[in-house]
C-alpha cells in the first residue's frame, strides 16, 4: 500500500505500512486502513505511536485491533507500541477506501453508499431502500430486512431478484 | 487513496487517560458523570431485551442501540473519572445507588415491547437534541463525544419512529399496547429538561437541558399524532434522578449490572 498521510517520515512511512496490514476481526477483508480506522502514526526511536478512530462509540472490534497492531509492531522489533484512540473528528464511511468498497462487495458485503447520495436527514431520517445493490446478483430491486445487523456497522437486506440475504455496510 | 484531507490533528483520547494527561476540570467531571450514568443505565435495560424481544431482528437491533449508549458511557465516564483518578469501571460498578445521577425515564422496567420503544423514542429525541448541543461545547473532549454520538443517535431515533408508525396505525390491539406504552412512560419526559444542577455555572461547556424541549416539543407530539395516537396528557412524575433520588426498579437494575464486578473485584477474562 502506497498511500500515505501527507509528510509522512520514511520511519513513519514503514510503522504506517506495518500497522495498515491489520484487519478488521468483524470484516477480515478490509484492513483498517481501508476503513478509514487508521489515523496518524509518530516515532521517537523504537518507540511509536499509532492513532485509530473507532467506527461506532461501542464497537468491541476496536480492542481486537489495538491489540492485533501492538502485536505486528512488536513482531517488527518495535520495543514501545502506544495505541490511542482519537474521537475528534468522528469516523466515517466517506474515509472507506474505493480499495476498501470494491473488497466488501467481492465479499458480500454492499458498500456504504456516499453521503451525498441522500442518506441520512437532517434530523433522524435515515432514508434508507435506494440503490442499494444486491453484491450477490446486481439488482437494485432490494428491501431492508433490519436497520440493524450482525455488527454495529451494518444493516440486513434482503435482495427481492435473487432472494439472497445480504449485509449493506451503512453509510455514517 | 488519499490521506492528506483527513489527518488528525488534534487527538483527544477520553478512552486510555490513564497514560494521558487530559485531566476534567472538576464541574465539567461532575456534569459528564449525570450524562454518563444515563447512557449507561438505559443501555443496561436494553441488554435486557437480548433473547427475549418479539423477533430476532429486534433483538439485534435493541442490542446494537445498547451497545452505542454503552460506548457514549464508557467515554463519559471515562473522561468524568480523569477528575478523581477513577476508571469507568470505578464508577460504573463501585458507586451505590443515591451515587447514581441517572434520569429516571432511564431507569423505567422496560414492560412490553411498545413501552421499550415509547422510552426510546422519548430518549432517542433528548439525546440527539442534547449531542447535537453538545459537539459545539467549549470543552474538546465532551464536544467529541457528543459529535461521534449524535450520528449514531440519529438512528436511534429513526429505529423509533418506525415502530411507533407500525404499532400505532397497525392492528386495534398494537395501536392499544402502544397507547399504553406512551403512557406508562410520559411522565418521566419532563424531567430530562428541567435544569440540570451540575450544569449550573458552566455555560458554553454544558447543555441546559431546559433550552432542549422546544425541540422536543416540535417533533414529538407530531411523530405521536402521524401514527394515529394520543399525546399523553399524565402529569409529569416527581423526578430528581441527578440528585440521587431514582425510580424503584433502579436498585434491583443496579445489584445485576454490579454483581459480578463486586463478586470478583479486579477480574478479568
Amino acid at each position: 500500500m502506497t498511500a500515505i498521510m501527507a509528510g509522512l517520515t520514511r520511519d513513519e512511512q514503514a510503522v504506517w505500512d506495518i500497522a495498515a496490514t491489520v484487519v478488521d476481526p468483524e470484516v477480515p477483508v478490509l484492513t483498517i486502513e481501508d476503513l478509514g480506522v487508521l489515523r496518524a502514526v509518530s516515532v521517537a526511536g523504537d518507540a511509536v505511536t499509532v492513532d485509530i478512530t473507532p467506527t461506532y462509540s461501542g464497537c468491541p472490534a476496536i480492542d481486537a485491533m489495538r491489540d492485533d497492531i501492538v502485536s505486528a509492531l512488536s513482531a517488527a522489533g518495535y520495543a514501545e507500541v502506544r495505541v490511542r484512540q482519537v474521537l475528534a473528528p468522528a469516523w466515517t464511511t466517506e474515509w472507506m477506501s474505493s480499495a476498501g468498497r470494491a473488497k466488501l462487495e467481492a465479499f458480500g458485503i454492499a458498500p456504504p453508499l456516499p453521503h451525498e447520495a441522500g442518506m441520512r436527514g437532517s434530523h433522524g431520517s435515515v432514508n434508507l431502500g435506494l440503490g442499494i445493490r444486491c453484491p450477490h446478483c446486481g439488482s437494485l430491486h432490494t428491501r431492508q430486512l433490519s436497520r440493524f445487523g450482525s455488527t454495529s456497522c451494518k444493516a440486513l437486506y434482503v435482495c427481492q431478484r435473487c432472494q439472497e440475504p445480504f449485509d449493506y455496510f451503512k453509510a455514517h | 487513496m488519499n490521506h492528506s484531507n483527513h489527518v488528525v490533528s488534534s487527538a483527544i483520547t477520553p478512552e486510555s487517560i490513564a497514560d494521558s494527561s487530559l485531566v476534567a476540570p472538576e464541574a465539567v467531571a461532575q456534569y459528564a458523570l449525570g450524562l454518563g450514568d444515563d447512557a449507561l443505565v438505559l443501555a443496561h435495560r436494553l441488554g435486557e431485551w437480548i433473547t427475549n424481544a418479539p423477533e430476532l431482528e429486534e433483538d439485534v437491533a435493541l442490542g446494537n442501540i445498547g451497545l452505542d449508549l454503552l460506548g457514549h458511557a464508557r467515554s463519559l465516564l471515562t473522561y468524568a473519572g480523569t477528575a478523581w483518578d477513577k476508571t469507568e469501571d470505578d464508577l460504573a460498578y463501585f458507586r451505590d445507588e443515591p451515587e447514581f445521577r441517572s434520569h429516571q425515564l432511564f431507569e423505567q422496567p422496560n414492560g412490553d415491547f411498545a413501552a421499550t420503544i415509547a422510552r426510546q423514542l422519548f430518549a432517542s429525541v433528548y439525546f440527539a437534541e442534547l449531542y447535537r448541543a453538545l459537539s459545539e461545547s467549549a470543552d474538546a473532549t465532551l464536544a467529541a463525544i457528543a459529535a461521534k454520538a449524535v450520528k449514531e443517535v440519529d438512528y436511534h431515533v429513526d429505529h423509533s419512529a418506525q415502530w411507533l408508525l407500525r404499532l400505532g396505525l397497525g392492528t386495534e390491539y398494537s395501536h392499544q399496547r402502544m397507547q399504553a406504552g406512551l403512557d406508562t412512560m410520559w411522565p418521566f419526559v419532563d424531567e430530562l429538561f428541567r435544569e440540570d444542577p451540575y450544569a449550573v455555572g458552566l455555560e458554553g461547556v454544558a447543555v441546559d437541558p431546559r433550552t432542549l424541549r422546544p425541540a422536543f416539543d416540535a417533533s414529538v407530539p407530531q411523530m405521536i399524532t402521524e401514527a394515529g395516537l394520543e399525546v399523553p396528557a399524565a402529569p409529569a412524575a416527581r423526578g430528581g434522578g441527578r440528585s440521587g433520588v431514582h425510580a424503584e426498579a433502579f436498585g434491583p437494575m443496579l445489584a445485576e449490572l454490579q454483581v459480578l464486578a463486586r463478586a470478583h473485584p479486579g477480574a478479568t477474562w
